[in-house]
């Protein structure tokens, strides 16, 4: 049932995607009498770079909390897969797939830069504490393999110069990579990407972009939140528009660009 | 001679004692930021664990069961441990301010409670008759000190051993990750508060077994020696040592015990006998003076944490400053 683009009907009905991997149903998410969602449905289809913009307020970051764990809907079911998720615990979300990064990078500072990388694999036997004491070779080999992984990812980012750095000397940007590298490391379906050109300063930003379309171009879904539209328009094939916490709109990000009602969220109505 | 030597054994096997403590608060605090302000009731509960499992049948408390001393061990570690993941359970979030809350209440009623439940913990007159360990040779003193603190330095070094192996494995990098900002570490499928209780439960299981240990060390236990003043003790071991390092932690214990006995003995030839009560107050000012000087002068202990954390990671070409040159320009591109 794909919407009409002169639908003037004031709720708008979000389009029905057959093979979606992450679908959102009427999630509502209120602090006190405040409703940051309301009642907001969406559907990203498996395989896309989808983006989500809107102006400050719109009620995306809370979305994303949602999506990942760090908040729990009022009402409404958030789907990955066939799988209903919204009370999942985030560390679980994660570890069923759904990697994310964070607005504000958030690297371990302490840690060195690959052993930051090195703790997002999942499936660690040294992550408990008897496999340590009782089969250490099997810890060792895993570790070195994890080790390799992480040096990968690291050279997928270019951050392997400094992988033995703590993580507190990255600048910004390749805080942001390092995240991106992390988050690789646990092999997820699904990345949520929290503004990933915010503060990044322009050279890095290409890096960044083009990083971006090579990890979706090896199958992983990608649905990201950014204001920077140069970035939306280049890498996403699908936008979603959130306004006060209801869906605007969504389609191909030049429909999006024209669409009046996309120009009167973001500048008022004195500018449509 | 042969008696100082004698007193060196005792008091290196009652610092060592301490050192173990110091080893399983930094399991809690120093790797895993836990705050636990309760240590001298977890202390309590292996000590009198042991102490019932060990001593020879009685009226006068609980048992004894005359079982040998490592059963009375592994006893104090177990129930340390299952009381510390009771209370860590119960503070499930096990945030720092409610943690050091619970576990200070906690200290206070397990110190009352083997004040006041008489049939079980002998009340204040505490339990004697704790076996030593090598009492085959109590006859033979200065054997008997040597074998006593061997065993205590075998002990330690082996505990050592197992905790900094796992300080430097993955499960130590969680823990630190969850340290440092746990919703990221959950973003990346770490769950922060089974990752606590393992560590509050290990920690209070180490700590157990050293209380345990000085009980069979000194032979004879009362409530008076799980009043708040230990707890204060161990942490200052911790602080002045590195958190968040296992040989800090042995090397605090040692050096403010030492500060302590000495400090003790200093006070005695100084002060006329009718004063030394009093003056013992002393000690402690003179503890919280250096505490508050490493503070000052070295914030993060005689010996810090280490950035690296798994021993696994080693060979990777190291050179900072080639590393740090680069660290503003944008990174190569591929």
């Amino acid at each position: 049932m794909p919407p009409s683009p002169d639908d003037t009907t004031s709720v708008y009905k979000p389009q029905r995607v057959s093979d979606s991997v992450l679908e959102v149903r009427e999630v509502t998410k209120r602090f006190g009498g405040n409703v940051a969602v309301d009642a907001l449905s969406l559907s990203v289809s498996r395989g896309v770079v989808a983006g989500l913009i809107g102006p400050n307020g719109a009620g995306k970051s809370t979305l994303f909390d949602l999506l990942a764990g760090v908040q729990t809907p009022t009402k409404g079911r958030i789907m990955l897969d066939a799988l209903s998720i919204e009370r999942t615990p985030a560390y679980r979300r994660a570890r069923l797939g759904l990697g994310r990064t964070f607005q504000v990078a958030r690297p371990f500072p302490a840690l060195s830069v690959v052993e930051n990388v090195m703790l997002g694999r999942h499936d660690q036997s040294g992550e408990a504490i008897l496999p340590n004491w009782f089969t250490p070779r099997k810890v060792h080999r895993q570790e070195r393999e994890t080790l390799g992984k992480a040096m990968d990812l690291l050279r997928f980012v270019s951050l392997d110069r400094l992988a033995t750095q703590p993580a507190r000397v990255l600048s910004g940007g390749q805080r942001k990579l390092l995240e991106i590298a992390r988050v690789m490391m646990g092999d997820p379906r699904v990345l949520l990407l929290d503004e990933p050109a915010a503060g990044v300063n322009p050279s890095l930003l290409d890096i960044i972009m083009d990083r971006i379309a090579t990890i979706n171009a090896r199958g992983v879904t990608v649905f990201l939140i950014e204001h920077n539209m140069d970035l939306v328009t280049r890498l996403c094939s699908h936008v979603f528009v959130m306004a006060q916490g209801r869906l605007l709109c969504e389609g191909a990000p030049d429909t999006i660009a024209r669409d009046p009602r996309v120009i009167e969220a973001y500048l008022g109505s004195a500018a449509a | 001679m042969l008696d100082l030597l004698g007193y060196a054994a005792f008091f290196g096997t009652t610092a060592l004692t301490y050192a173990i403590m110091c080893l399983g608060l930094n399991v809690q605090w120093g790797q895993t930021g836990l705050f636990n302000v309760g240590i001298a009731g977890f202390a309590a509960i292996g000590a009198y664990t042991s102490a019932i499992l060990t001593t020879p049948p009685t009226q006068a408390h609980l048992g004894g069961f005359a079982l040998p001393i490592v059963a009375g061990l592994i006893g104090a570690a177990a129930a340390a441990g299952l009381a510390s993941l009771l209370v860590g359970a119960l503070t499930l979030r096990l945030r720092s301010d409610y943690l050091a809350i619970t576990t200070f209440g906690v200290a206070v009623v397990v110190q009352l409670t083997c004040l006041n439940v008489q049939g079980v913990t002998g009340g204040p007159f505490g339990i004697g008759f704790i076996p030593r360990p090598f009492g085959g040779f109590a006859d033979r003193p200065g054997a008997f000190a040597a074998l006593q603190f061997l065993g205590m330095v075998v002990l330690t070094v082996a505990l050592f051993l197992a905790l900094e192996r796992l300080a430097q494995s993955p499960w130590g990098r969680v823990l630190r990750a969850i340290r440092e900002d746990e919703t990221a570490a959950a973003a990346l499928g770490k769950n922060a508060t089974a990752y606590r209780l393992q560590a509050f439960a290990l920690g209070g299981a180490v700590i157990g077994l050293g209380g345990a240990l000085q009980a069979h060390a000194i032979g004879f236990i009362a409530p008076d020696n799980y009043l708040p003043a230990l707890t204060f003790q161990i942490w200052t071991m911790l602080i002045i040592g590195g958190s968040g390092n296992n040989a800090g932690a042995i090397i605090g214990a040692v050096l403010i015990w030492g500060l302590w006995s000495g400090s003790g003995a200093a006070l005695t030839a100084i002060f006329p006998p009718e004063l030394q009560a009093r003056a013992a107050s002393l000690q402690v000012v003179a503890i919280g003076i250096i505490l508050c000087a490493i503070l000052v002068l070295r914030p993060r202990g005689l010996f810090g944490e280490r950035t690296a954390v798994s021993r696994h990671v080693d060979g990777l070409e190291t050179n900072p400053s080639t590393a740090l040159a680069e660290q503003d320009s944008a990174p190569r591109a591929l």
